[in-house]
């Protein structure tokens, strides 16, 4: 096997790192910065996605439970209680415990059953969420939401971005870890034969589960981020779009990579940024879905593993070659 | 002594069709049992019930004296019994070294173990290699499975299944499908799980040469009953079975 550094993918990485930590002190972009800043959040939400879809083969369709459960426990603590550091840490324990406990009940419940049953039964009880947040007007303030203080220490745009910078960098070890890790392997191997996978000895719907409460922790902290970084939460946060851009990043980035759910997570919002930006020219450009739909179709006909897959499987051949 | 592997008027009907019809066996530990009958006779469909796969209709499976009908496949490999599969049945995606390592992995009980690095594990890596190279896979371990060739296929199949260091050992036509020059090497790995005295193995095949040389006992499915079960000599002896099997029935190109 030949090493090049043109295809060593650490070296790649090594440099985006770089880059990205220099940007704020290169550039005066405000909207750059924020910008960056929310594909840094949605990447780790994309990967948590990844770890159900990719990794075990669990479709589903209601992941932003977890995401809504995040930023309005993060919102509520910072709003109700106090805008310091602890309120928001005591804010991110609390969020691990409840989205612990959703995704373990929700994984018990139907994980021993067809696969479709999982993506039905997170549809819907995220579309209780969302009427939860809508009706419980004391805490929510309704479909409205509320805006609130953050933490003074975090008020710095740049100061947000390398905090969710690191936040990214830190889910992304934390998830490679797992998804490399003895039951990370058993993931994979429920993912490609179920059945033999259980005759091997492994308890399947044990280890689905387990898929099921990681996806939920990691998507529901960077639910905390994604509210700090806006400083206002309301109902958006638990709809159906949600689960779709992680569907759309994981699936445009790369299956089962972990990395390509940052790659995927910046292509999405980078194409939704500009479509946004083109919208002041033609209407046509403000209906992003259509855009999104026709990027899905295309995504899944010619490349089907993703960015990285295909960088991947060129990789391979440039070092047969 | 007490039978490790038994059954009790098994039975499994997919409509009105029953492929397992009441059959009631006992296999003794460390023995090596061939199952042979013609195509759909019902051979895998048995394996199906003892390995768990299938639930019966009616009847009990007990293994070592406890009953064992209606624990999970999983349970019943934890127990001590492992089996390969007669089509192939392997992690397409994975490499071929991920596959046995798996089973590795299966065997030495480590199941939920979140956070170690692959190098804690190194060994499990070691211990695929040489299954590997006993099944003479030992320079296709980075291949994804996917890619090997039928017979590689098979070959991977049965390191996983010797991974797994059961003591009951099913085996399902497990050199069909292998090129002619590579079935004595996998018959030579057979005979030596089965000199080392340790494992009861339980082989379905249609090659005579092989079934007659190898076994202790022999028995012959027909139509989904337990035509008879004797010593192989017995067997081929008995009138019944060269009326209703050995005869134009046996279908030898499979
Ligand atoms: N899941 C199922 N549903 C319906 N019928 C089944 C099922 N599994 C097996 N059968 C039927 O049971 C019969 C026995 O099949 P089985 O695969 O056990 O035969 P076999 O003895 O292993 O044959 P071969 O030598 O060809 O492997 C066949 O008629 C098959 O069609
Ligand atoms: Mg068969």
């Amino acid at each position: 096997m030949k090493t090049n550094w043109l295809v060593s993918s650490r070296l790649w990485m090594g440099m985006a790192a770089i880059l990205l930590i220099g940007f704020p002190f290169v550039s005066d972009s405000r909207s750059a910065l924020i910008l960056l800043t929310q594909i840094f959040i949605y990447a780790v939400f994309a990967m948590s996605y990844d770890i159900l879809l990719g990794y075990t083969g669990i479709i589903s369709f209601g992941h932003a439970m977890f995401f809504g459960i995040g930023a309005y426990t993060t919102a509520i603590f910072l709003h109700r209680w106090d805008h310091t550091m602890l309120a928001f840490l005591v804010s991110l324990l609390v969020v691990l415990v409840l989205t612990g406990i959703v995704s373990y009940l929700i994984g018990v419940m139907t994980l021993r059953l067809k696969s479709h049953f999982y993506a039905m039964l997170t549809l819907a009880v995220a579309g209780l969420f969302l009427v939860l947040a809508e009706k419980w007007r004391d805490l929510t303030k309704g479909s409205d939401g509320f805006t609130f203080y953050i933490p003074d220490v975090l008020k710095d745009r740049t100061t947000l971005y390398f905090a969710s910078f690191f936040f990214m960098i830190i889910m992304f070890f934390l998830l490679k870890r797992f998804t490399d890790s003895p039951t990370g392997k058993v993931l994979q191997a429920i993912r490609e034969n179920e059945q033999r996978t259980e005759s091997l000895g492994y308890q399947i719907l044990h280890y689905k589960i387990i898929a099921s409460v990681v996806a939920g922790l990691a998507a529901g902290m960077s639910g905390s981020m994604y509210a700090i970084t806006l400083r206002f939460v309301n109902t958006a946060v638990f709809g159906t779009n949600v689960t779709l851009d992680a569907l759309l990043m994981t699936i445009v980035g790369g299956v089962g990579t972990l990395f390509g759910s940052i790659v995927g997570s910046a292509l999405i919002l980078l194409v939704h940024a500009g479509l946004t930006d083109l919208a002041k020219i033609h209407w046509i450009f403000e209906r992003w879905m259509i855009f999104f739909g026709a990027l899905y179709i295309l995504a899944v006909m010619f490349f089907p593993q993703g960015v990285v897959g295909m960088l991947r499987q060129w990789k391979e051949k440039w070092k047969r070659a | 002594m007490q039978p490790i592997l038994e059954t009790d008027k098994l039975t499994i009907a997919f409509g009105g069709h029953k492929p397992v019809n009441e059959v009631s066996l006992k296999i003794m530990p460390n023995t090596f049992t061939s199952i042979i009958g013609p195509n759909g006779a019902g051979k895998t469909t048995l394996f199906n019930l003892l390995s768990g796969q299938l639930k019966p209709t009616s009847g009990r499976v007990l293994m070592k004296g406890k009953e064992i009908t209606h624990l999970s496949p999983a349970k019943r490999t934890r127990l001590g019994m492992g089996r390969s599969f007669q089509i192939t049945n392997v992690f397409p995606s994975l490499t071929v070294q991920e596959n046995v390592r798996l089973a590795v992995q299966a065997q030495a009980g480590v199941y939920y173990n979140l956070f170690a690095t692959p190098k804690k594990h190194a060994h499990f890596e070691k211990r695929a290699q040489e299954l590997l190279e006993t099944v003479l896979l030992g320079q296709k371990g980075d291949s994804l499975a996917k890619n090997l060739a039928h017979g590689e296929k098979r070959k991977l199949e049965i390191a996983m299944l010797l991974a797994l260091e059961t003591e009951v050992l099913l085996l399902d036509e497990p050199t069909a499908g292998m090129s002619l020059e590579e079935v004595p090497s996998i018959l030579e790995v057979i005979r030596q799980i089965k000199n080392q005295g340790n494992r009861t193995i339980l082989l379905i095949e249609h090659k005579m040469d092989m079934v007659l040389s190898f076994s202790e006992r022999l028995m012959v499915l027909f139509n989904g009953k337990l035509l008879a079960e004797d010593t192989p000599e017995n067997i081929m002896r008995s009138e019944l079975v060269q009326k209703a099997y050995l005869g134009g029935l046996y279908d030898d190109a499979s």
